[in-house]
């Protein structure tokens, strides 16, 4: 008999593989499923375009920022060439669709390992560098990567880059930004919900052991390099798919927002979501991109008014300074991200009205 | 669930010839710049021992221990185990050829919980691989609670069930000792190293530590070597005592003539000759 658990009031637990779900309750099972089907059923047909472009910009990020989380915030590998990576799988796709006349579905996947490849090359540093030592060498990857794809123009088109094809899924064109979510919101479940497989096995096992202690995890039997490099590879691969959907939903892509920014940006998103945290990934993913359309959105505001256009100029470039601002804020405050946040709400939200 | 007191299985289901662990260095000479922590040093241990490894602090005992394990490459000399040349394996190779140890300063890993650090051991024995784990499919589950079996039976042989879920950095030290040798043996080691496992314990832990070592030796055949500064656990619980002085081995034998042993007693007392 199918029994539904939903918030005992202790741990009734009978068998190991309970201890081993995602969800600790049906209760959060239940929340999950009916949270797709509304987004799925629901939200592109009521969301306007530009809603609907909001969600997919935060699908992206998402996928990139997992990926970001499964290196630093897991393995504890500090990467600054995310970003770059992105920038591959989006070139990766672009020229996969353009030159060799790749669909869609097979332009993305492959995109996503190629990217892995060329993060694991610039991840080969780890075998000897650690710490800052290994940030530095990765913002070396960054600068490399940035560099090529303005100057390597016969294969990137340089400055002015290149126009993708239209998508088209098995027959369906992927035009309009609502048939978009739907495939973007249908991959980014899909990633996350691999990380997650991820992280409760083996390797997520092994990837925190090398990051809290990695004399005792090559103890264990782990072979930190090929573990480092597998880290490397996951990570760049995922950025890959989030830099290969871009191209495809964006449909020309430029050398332009490939830069060290972005993957400051990526790691503001796992920092303000939480280190660590395959949800806070996504919590900071969301958050970020909320943040940079409200900034936009004021700076637009005020531009729009004729007596504060003047001060719209000088707010502008303080989309640097909110960054820095919140991301130090988070740190002195909540090191553990909205992750730990939305942990906390729902506990009381659970207590509720006995804290007990 | 049964209750569980007994064999843990991974001892009950072992063959005989996977329990196999004939340790044999011959001639190991390691030095750091001038300093020579090891020299020529021999040592065989065989299937079934428990042997003793003494001397003074900075008698070049973890040097040895590190050595065997793979964290120092020692310059000259041999590491045999079964029969295959392990010097200078990387540790992660050596712990796949069956040598688990503990750490004289305890390397665990403190943000985990006792299970986490346990599962950890496990890693070397999961059958499955990436596509599969990334999907979690039947397969891998079915394994993953085979392990979690393994880790708790474990946990009951080392009476640590109150502990299980706390975070390894809450506890004392005495018992991070214990988790450690239950992490250890969850690589399910033919050979087992432990380095100081006594140290910082209360009495009734060193009693209980004790216990578990000498059922782990005498009723699961555990071949073990135990590097100890107690002299009256060492005297008790071992079958052969080697004494290691700067890097040199001094002697070895049983426990009872090492103790009466005049290089022995000069080694520790210092040489008392020269005071009188
Ligand atoms: N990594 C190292 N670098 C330099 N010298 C070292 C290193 N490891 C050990 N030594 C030196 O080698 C000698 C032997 O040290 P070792 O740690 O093996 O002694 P020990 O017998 O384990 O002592 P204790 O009983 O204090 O643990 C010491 O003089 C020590 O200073
Ligand atoms: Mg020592």
């Amino acid at each position: 008999m199918l029994r539904l658990h939903f918030r005992p009031c202790g741990n009734y637990r009978e068998r190991y593989e309970q201890e081993m779900t995602i969800f600790e309750t049906d209760f959060g099972r239940l929340w999950m499923g009916v949270g797709i089907v509304i987004a799925l059923g629901v939200v592109p047909f009521l969301a306007s375009p530009y809603m609907l472009y909001i969600l997919n910009n935060m699908a992206i990020a998402a996928i990139a920022a997992v990926g970001l989380n499964l290196l630093i915030g897991f393995t504890g590998q500090i990467s600054l060439g995310h970003g770059a990576f992105v920038g591959v799988g989006a070139y990766a796709a672009a020229v996969l669709a353009t030159r060799v006349g790749l669909p869609f579905v097979v332009a993305v996947p492959l995109a996503g390992l190629v990217t892995a490849l060329v993060g694991m090359v610039f991840g080969i540093p780890s075998v000897r560098l650690k710490h800052l030592y290994l940030t530095i060498a990765t913002l070396a990857g960054q600068f490399i990567i940035e560099y090529l794809l303005v100057h390597w123009e016969s294969l990137t088109g340089g400055a002015e880059g290149i126009i993708l094809p239209e998508a088209d899924l098995l027959g369906l064109r992927l035009v309009s930004d609502r048939s978009f979510f739907c495939v973007l919101f249908l991959i980014f479940v899909f990633l996350t919900w691999v990380a997650v497989n991820l992280v409760r096995t083996r390797y997520g096992r092994a990837f925190v052991a090398i990051r809290d202690n990695d004399r005792a995890a090559e103890g264990m039997g782990i072979p930190l390099f090929r573990y480092k490099l597998l880290a490397f590879g996951i990570s760049s691969f995922y950025a890959g798919i989030a830099g290969a959907l871009l191209a495809f939903y964006t449909v020309s892509i430029t050398p332009e927002p490939f830069t060290l920014f972005l993957s400051i940006e990526y790691i503001a998103m796992i920092i303000i979501g939480g280190l660590g945290s395959i949800s806070g990934s996504v919590f900071g993913a969301v958050f970020i991109t909320l943040l940079n359309e409200s900034l936009s959105w004021t700076a637009e505001f005020l531009m729009n008014t004729e007596a504060l256009s003047r001060v719209a100029l000088t707010i502008a470039p303080l989309r640097e300074f909110v960054f820095g601002l919140i991301i130090v804020l988070f740190i002195i405050f909540e090191p553990r991200g909205l992750a730990e946040l939305w942990r906390i709400l729902r506990a009381s939200f659970r207590l509720w009205p006995f804290a007990y | 669930m049964k209750a569980f007191r007994g064999q843990p299985s991974i001892f009950a289901s072992a063959q005989p010839d996977q329990r196999l662990a004939e340790l044999e260095v011959k001639d190991l000479s390691l030095s750091f710049g001038g300093l020579m922590a090891l020299h020529r040093v021999d040592l065989r241990v065989r299937t079934g021992e428990l042997v003793a490894i003494i001397g003074p602090n900075g008698a070049g005992k973890t040097s040895l221990l590190n050595c065997i394990t793979g964290y120092y490459k020692p310059q000259e000399g041999q590491i045999l185990f079964n029969g295959e040349e392990i010097t200078r394996l990387p540790p992660h190779e050596i712990t796949h050829r069956g040598i688990g140890r503990t750490y004289q300063n305890i390397e665990l890993f403190p943000g985990m919980t006792v299970i986490s650090n346990m599962l950890l051991a496990r890693h070397i024995h999961c059958r499955y691989n990436l596509a599969p784990a990334s999907l979690f499919s039947r397969r891998v589950r079915r394994e993953e609670v085979r392990h979690r079996r393994v880790i708790e039976e474990i946990i009951d042989f080392l009476e640590m069930q109150p502990i299980r879920k706390k975070l390894v950095g809450s506890l004392p030290y005495g018992l991070r000792k214990r988790v450690e040798l239950g992490r250890a043996l969850a690589l399910e080691p033919k050979l087992l190293v432990l380095d100081e496992p006594f140290a910082g314990m209360t009495l009734e832990e060193k009693e209980d530590m004790v216990r578990f070592l000498v059922e782990l030796n005498e009723a699961w055949n555990q071949t073990m070597i135990l590097v100890e500064h107690d002299m009256s656990i060492v005297m008790s619980i071992s079958q052969r005592v080697i004494v290691l002085d700067f890097g040199k081995k001094i002697t070895e034998g049983p426990p009872q003539e090492v103790q009466d042993h005049p290089e022995v007693i000069k080694a520790y007392l210092g040489d008392t000759s020269t005071i009188g």
